[in-house]
């Protein structure tokens, strides 16, 4: 109070305009952290689906064979299903609706597309696996879906997939199921 | 100098006449009694909507509409009815009655606010348009994907989701300026003596659903803002193709829905027991046990937004984290069910329209909780899942629990805003019809889904035949007895008998110490509360 100099005191209207503009502030940058949340939630979720597997993904690349023992004492069965996305004049199908095998035992099954346009397709498959929590435990060795597919007009191409489910499949997990969705190319779009 | 021109500024009783008035308008009553209007105009747009889906689903078969047009009024009735009808509404009640109860002579932010409101006409029409568009060979009509804009569906929709993007970021840029209005309004402007925990328990309910609107509603808008980059500028948020997850869509548009569900029912949570109170002649029981369940809700409604897709994959940890937590926010909902039991408990009652809205409101909105509970049951919600069940339970959430609360409140407040009484004979003729209609429309829907009728379906089994069938017939009952509202609205706008200033003989607190109507400018001069 005494030390008000060169201006007068502020007016009761004036403090409450203050005290408001303070708070507007406030409340304003609190809705900026909520967007930036917001965006911040796309790779928070990425990063929490890479660690745990939740969301079906595996790693885009092959992986390295290791010296898996196979363990003879129990069975896995393991289904492929696939997709064709809208835009895609394409046939895709596993030649083999399912495969029962040992964890650690190297596979090798085949898919078959066929481009019914009369162009030049290229093509990109995702994989997702089902259960998500076992996602990990699927291990491609070699696999088409690592990089675009470009087919021919009217050309069937054979596809082979090879893997192995790691023997630290959770004890629980007997069947899994492997899709496959073929997607035009994102490249080939632009 | 500035001292005084800005008192005789407050002073002034004069201000534009006609529709420059409403326009340029900073007057809390004003814009209050606009947001009203336009909420009620806007339920009987939704209102109709979902009139000609239930008219289509009178039998089994395609009869008076196409699918594509059928699932376009599915999601806008359901858009209008949440962000255009329910939210105005309690906007609006927010505008009249919070500086009336905190005794604070307007809102903090008025020229703000008269933004906030002219926001929603604009977005309203954006939501519409399509429909009329396609008359003219433009486009295919409205947004077609549901309320919930699920990719990859509205990656792949016509222009109505563009229209329904543009229109959600105009409604979330209106409801959050509203919501900083009201917390800036709450914080500074209460008048002297009145703490926080003497706050009326509406404010309270405002207050908490305004800081759930700032935290949730950028999330809704980033999320729809992604949306509209994947559809038009090559990015792949959502699309597989380009490394994205459609299911990550789910994830952003639930932490923000499922606080919306409490953002739409904590400011009726504020208003409904100082109702019973008034009704009940005597004090509201655990007015503090209600305070913290609205803060319990309030933070635990932004953790459990998951089990809105149990379906869609989740581990077994996850599944059971957000069953647990959904099934915790039953606790301090039944604090506040036993608070209004116990306030009405030996209470000297009389059953006037806004007492009868309220008791009812009290029973169909505890159904509406109770089926909620066994939707959170994981295993139970992988059969009931996008099932007629759901939609009967969000109507008894949304309808009995919002709309019929917000119609309480409008019975309850409308003698002190018009400073008239309604009619009492047609208010009760209207919440019979009301009650009983609405139930006959949705108990058949339980049993619907409980039998495996999915939502959102034009077309159903012919065993579902009879329930669908009493359900539109009730349906429609529904929808034309709210033209009793409005005509007992519209006539107690225009006369009536007198209300006193006190209007109900158990009322209490600042806005009934006020002549009704109350002034144009009231509490120039703050009261003091002891």
């Amino acid at each position: 109070m005494a030390k008000v100099k060169n201006s007068e005191p502020l007016s009761q209207k004036q403090q409450l305009d203050l005290k408001n503009k303070v708070l507007v502030r406030k409340l304003l940058w609190m809705l900026l952290g909520s967007l930036l949340f917001a965006f911040a939630l796309v790779p928070i979720y990425d990063v929490l689906c890479e660690m745990t597997g939740l969301n079906g993904k595996t790693k885009n690349s092959a992986a390295v064979l290791a010296e898996a023992k196979v363990d003879e004492s129990r069975w896995v069965t393991v289904q492929f299903t696939t997709n064709v996305m809208p835009g895609l004049g394409w046939n895709f199908y596993p030649k083999q609706s399912s495969i029962k095998m040992h964890p650690g035992q190297i596979e090798t099954v085949a898919f078959v597309a066929k481009n019914t346009t009369n162009q030049v397709v290229i093509g990109r498959a995702i994989p997702s696996i089902s259960p998500g929590i076992a996602a990990a435990n699927l291990k491609k060795i070699e696999c088409f879906c690592f990089v675009n597919q470009a087919l021919k007009p009217g050309e069937e191409k054979e596809m082979p997939l090879r893997f192995f489910v790691s023997p630290q499949l959770p004890k629980d997990v007997s069947d899994m199921t492997l899709s496959y969705a073929f997607f035009p190319s994102a490249d080939d779009i632009k | 100098m500035s001292t005084t021109t800005v008192a005789h500024h407050d002073d002034h009783a004069e201000h534009p006449t006609g529709i420059m008035r409403w326009l340029t308008t900073t007057n809390h009553k004003d814009i209050g009694t606009m947001y009203l209007t336009f909420s009620l105009i806007m339920f009987f747009v939704g209102g109709a909507m979902i009139l000609a889906i239930r008219a289509e689903l009178f039998q089994p078969g395609l009869q008076l509409i196409n699918p594509e047009f059928f699932n376009q009024l599915i999601g806008v009735h359901a858009l209008i009815m949440i962000f255009a009808a329910l939210m105005p509404a309690a906007t609006g009640f927010a505008n009249w009655m919070i500086p009336l109860q905190i005794g604070a002579p307007d809102m903090a932010l008025p020229r703000l606010n008269n933004w906030g409101f002219w926001l929603l006409p604009p977005s309203a029409i954006l939501l519409t348009l399509p429909f009329t568009l396609a008359m003219f060979g433009i486009g295919d009509g409205a947004l077609a994907t549901g309320w919930t804009f699920y990719p990859p569906l509205s990656v792949q929709g016509g222009i109505g989701v563009d229209f329904a993007i543009f229109a959600v970021h105009l409604l979330g840029i209106s409801s959050v300026l509203g919501s900083i209005n009201i917390i800036v309004t709450l914080f500074n402007m209460r008048a002297p003596g009145m703490t926080l925990m003497k706050m009326p328990l509406f404010a309270w309910g405002w207050l908490i659903t305004a800081f759930l609107l700032v935290a949730t509603i950028p999330v809704l808008a980033g999320a729809v803002t992604m949306l509209l980059t994947d559809r038009h500028f090559g990015t792949h948020f959502f699309d597989a193709a380009g490394g994205g997850d459609p299911v990550m869509f789910q994830h952003l548009f639930w932490f923000f829905g499922h606080p919306e569900v409490y953002i739409l029912l904590l400011p009726v949570w504020g208003f409904i027991p100082q109702i019973l109170e008034t009704f009940s002649r005597k004090p509201m029981y655990g007015y503090k046990a209600q305070v913290y369940s609205f803060w319990a809700i309030g933070a635990l409604s932004v953790v459990v937004w998951a089990h809105h897709f149990f379906t869609s994959g989740m581990p077994v940890p996850a599944l059971l984290y957000f069953m647990y937590s959904t099934m915790a926010i039953s606790l301090p909902l039944a604090v506040m069910f036993f608070c209004w039991i116990k306030t009405m408990w030996k209470g000297s009652m009389s059953f006037e329209t806004p007492m009868l809205f309220t008791v009812g409101w009290i029973i169909l909105f505890g159904i509406g909780g109770l089926t909620g509970l066994v939707l959170a049951d994981v295993a139970a919600d992988a059969q009931y899942h996008n099932s007629y069940f759901v939609v009967a339970h969000f109507h008894y959430t949304l309808f009995a629990g919002g709309i019929m609360g917000i119609m309480a409140g409008v019975y309850f407040w409308l003698p002190k805003m018009t400073g008239h009484m309604y009619n009492e004979k047609l208010g009760k003729i209207h919440f019979w019809l009301t009650a009983i209609s609405f139930n006959l429309t949705f108990i058949p829907q339980f049993f619907l889904g409980l039998a495996g009728m999915p939502r959102r379906i034009p077309d159903y089994a012919l065993q579902f035949a009879e329930f669908n069938m009493i359900s539109s017939i009730a349906a429609f009952v529904l929808g034309l007895s709210q033209l009793l509202f409005v005509y007992n609205i519209v006539s107690c706008v225009k006369g009536g008998k007198k209300a006193t200033d006190q209007v109900w003989e158990g009322a209490k607190g600042l806005e009934w110490t006020l002549p009704s109507p109350p002034p144009y400018h009231s509490f120039t001069e703050q009261p003091t509360v002891k």
